[in-house]
């Protein structure tokens, strides 16, 4: 097997460089559309984030997962609970974040559990119950002792912060001025970073090969020794605490969770984003993601000039409009890329081209 | 007692609706192995055109019974177009794709019919004309209106026809011979695309009569109803073992039942520490409990392990 450091030719180090500095540049390009436009990426790579961590459980794993959303809200719900005026605790980020990938990870494990026998869609049936369960209570777990604040959600969360440097308000460094959202932006390029190398390691190492033997054939897999049991425990409890940090920062980001926020449709929209890329294929996981992130609210800026354009007025409501489109958008790429966009490795330009 | 009771009748009427949707589930997925997830919105449109045409139809001064006939004729015809071409469009493309993709073009189909239903109808509630002159009747300190009877007979009548249909006609045995292997039965001569657009078809008309019955039941309806409803609908066709007609009729009066006991005593068991907005969740609790004990749900075989 070829390892990363061979493949390091000069084409290739031309290219990353490249990517680098697109990258880097990347929040004060989108600032020049204004800084809803930092945030629109901001929330693609927390999507990145969330749909690697999916991809574990689904893509590598092969369990179908419609609750993922759960442990995004446990994420989301531990940092707001841990670092707002709710409760009067302010906890750093450093302490937090662990925690709410460990919190998550034991979540994880619970609804991983009991449904270790289950297959295909009764799986998915059971994760989508175990979300809305998830839901529920947080929706309700105002009363008779005051948890979660209700369906009013929790208000005022710490942003992160090292020390007084904070990322929700803009400061200048080194000279450049950096808005808060672009702070963000860096820290979770960072994260995702992290998290792709995670992923790229785990798909190559012994576990990430248990993974696959199970996904292809279980009773195989446990023929030939793999513990299936423990494995698919740790796909879920490895997808649930990434779930749990994008929660954790999204609650920090957002500064406001609410219940409503991780709804069975995100969860969907997740899944979405995994099979639509191309489930299993890190590359591909990760422009779905991109892709579903964008598409929407791209389109929540074109429909109202395009149908004036059009029609010389406004006749459509373009909220469900723009829904409309991306729901067709769903089926159209479904019918015509059945496996997915980019579904194998052999077309590693695209992304390079995509970036620049 | 007399809230047992009490419980009992809603929950009965709350799980023949139920099991009126899931029957759309379960008879989609046991012939193509795929679950619709547009089938709850089919639900929400049929809720939304028998609104119009009998509000429009009564407006025009129809006798009610005439406006609400032709109300469930157009509701079922306009939901029986929509199945069938839920499944030209989203599904019969994707025959032998990967198995998720399916799965992926049915969400994206869903959301289709969300918004297009709320560009036409708008983001409000709707109230339901009301047709039927409500009466109350009383058995043993429980009260129940003969709308809730009326619910529980016609559901009770197009299950029994649904079985006629599978059991006893040749539509039903090509179809129990495709579910069972479609290649050998198109061997036999069955054309499995008739089979499962007259499958679609047959769930769209069931889901129609169901999202009238929705409608009647509570008076209200919304372009989001379909959501929740095709979720429990599908939850309770997996509770009584997917793809088993018998299994998700059980399963839909099981699930109403088991809302409906566990929403009127939550909080005696719990102290008064939850209350009845917890609902929800016995549906899913009691499901992750079957399924830990019996995997293939109550009345279900064993599935192949396809993931």
């Amino acid at each position: 097997m070829r390892t990363w450091f061979n493949t390091l030719t000069p084409r290739t180090i031309f290219g990353l460089t490249l990517i680098t500095v697109a990258l880097l540049a990347l929040p004060f390009v989108a600032a020049l559309g204004g800084q809803a436009w930092v945030r629109i990426v901001n929330f693609a790579i927390l999507y990145v984030f969330l749909a690697l961590g999916l991809n574990i459980v689904v893509g590598f794993a092969g369990l179908l997962d419609l609750g993922y959303i759960a442990f995004y809200a446990v994420g989301a719900y531990l940092w707001a609970l841990l670092a707002s005026p709710h409760f009067g605790l302010h906890l750093p980020f450093w302490v937090i974040l662990p925690l709410g990938a460990i919190v998550a990870c034991f979540f994880g494990i619970l609804l991983g559990a009991p449904t270790l026998k289950l297959r295909g869609d009764y799986l998915a049936i059971v994760t989508l119950g175990f979300g809305e369960i998830v839901r529920i209570f947080m929706n309700n777990l105002n009363a008779p002792i005051n948890i979660t604040n209700g369906p009013q959600g929790i208000t005022l969360i710490d942003p992160v912060a090292i020390g007084n440097f904070k990322f929700s308000t803009g400061s200048t460094v080194f000279g450049i001025d950096i808005s808060g959202p672009q702070k963000y932006y860096y820290l979770l390029l960072v994260l995702v970073l992290a998290v792709i190398a995670i992923n790229v390691r785990l798909q190559h190492s012994r576990i990430g090969r248990a993974w696959q033997a199970i996904r292809e054939d279980e009773i195989a897999a446990k023929a030939i020794g793999i513990n299936t049991r423990n494995m698919k425990l740790l796909a879920f409890a490895m997808g649930a605490s990434f779930g749990g940090v994008a929660g954790g920062i999204f609650a920090a980001m957002q500064g406001f969770v609410s219940p409503e926020s991780f709804s069975l449709i995100e969860s969907v929209m997740i899944l979405a984003m995994v099979v639509l890329g191309g489930m299993g294929h890190i590359p591909g996981v990760i422009l779905g993601a991109i892709l579903l992130t964008v598409l929407p609210e791209a389109l929540r800026y074109a429909v109202v000039p395009v149908q004036k354009a059009l029609f010389g007025a406004v006749l459509a409501d373009p909220e469900s409009l723009r829904m409309l489109i991306f729901g067709l958008a769903l089926v159209l790429v479904m019918r015509f890329k059945p496996a997915g966009l980019w579904p194998s490795p052999d077309r590693r330009r695209e992304l390079a081209e995509k970036a620049r | 007692m007399d809230i047992f009771l009490q419980q009992v009748i809603n929950g009965l009427v709350q799980g023949a609706i139920y099991a009126m949707v899931a029957l759309g589930y379960t008879m989609v997925y046991g012939i193509m192995g795929l679950i619709n997830f547009a089938h709850g919105e089919v639900v929400m449109i049929g809720t939304l055109v028998t609104i119009t045409v009998v509000t429009f139809l009564l407006k025009a001064g129809f006798p009610v019974w005439l406006a609400g006939g032709m109300g469930i004729v157009a509701a079922a015809s306009v939901c029986m177009v929509l199945g069938w071409s839920l499944e030209r469009v989203a599904y019969r493309p994707l025959r032998g794709a990967p198995r998720l993709t399916p799965l992926i073009t049915a969400i994206g189909m869903s959301i289709v019919l969300q918004n297009l239903a709320m560009m036409i109808w708008g983001r409000n509630y709707m109230t339901f004309p009301s047709l039927i002159e409500k009466t109350q009747f009383e058995i043993g300190g429980a009260a129940f209106t003969n709308v809730q009877v009326l619910i529980v007979l016609v559901a009770g009548l197009s299950m029994g026809g649904l079985l006629l249909l599978v059991y006893r006609t040749k539509l039903g045995m090509a179809m129990r011979a495709t579910a069972q292997n479609p290649g050998v039965a198109g061997l036999m001569g069955v054309n499995a695309n008739r089979v499962i657009s007259s499958a679609f078809v047959i769930g769209s008309v069931l889901g129609a009569l169901a999202g009238v019955m929705v409608g009647v039941y509570y008076e209200i309806a919304h372009y989001q109803m379909g959501f929740m409803l095709g979720l429990k609908a599908f939850t309770a066709a997996v509770l009584g073992g997917i793809g088993n007609l018998a299994g998700a009729m059980a399963g839909g009066i099981l699930l109403g039942l088991i809302e409906a006991l566990g929403a009127g005593y939550i909080g005696d068991l719990t102290g008064g520490f939850l209350g009845s907005h917890y609902q929800d969740i016995f549906a899913f609790v009691v499901l992750i409990f079957v399924l830990m004990f019996r995997p293939s749900g109550l009345f279900g075989e064993k599935t192949g392990d396809r993931a």
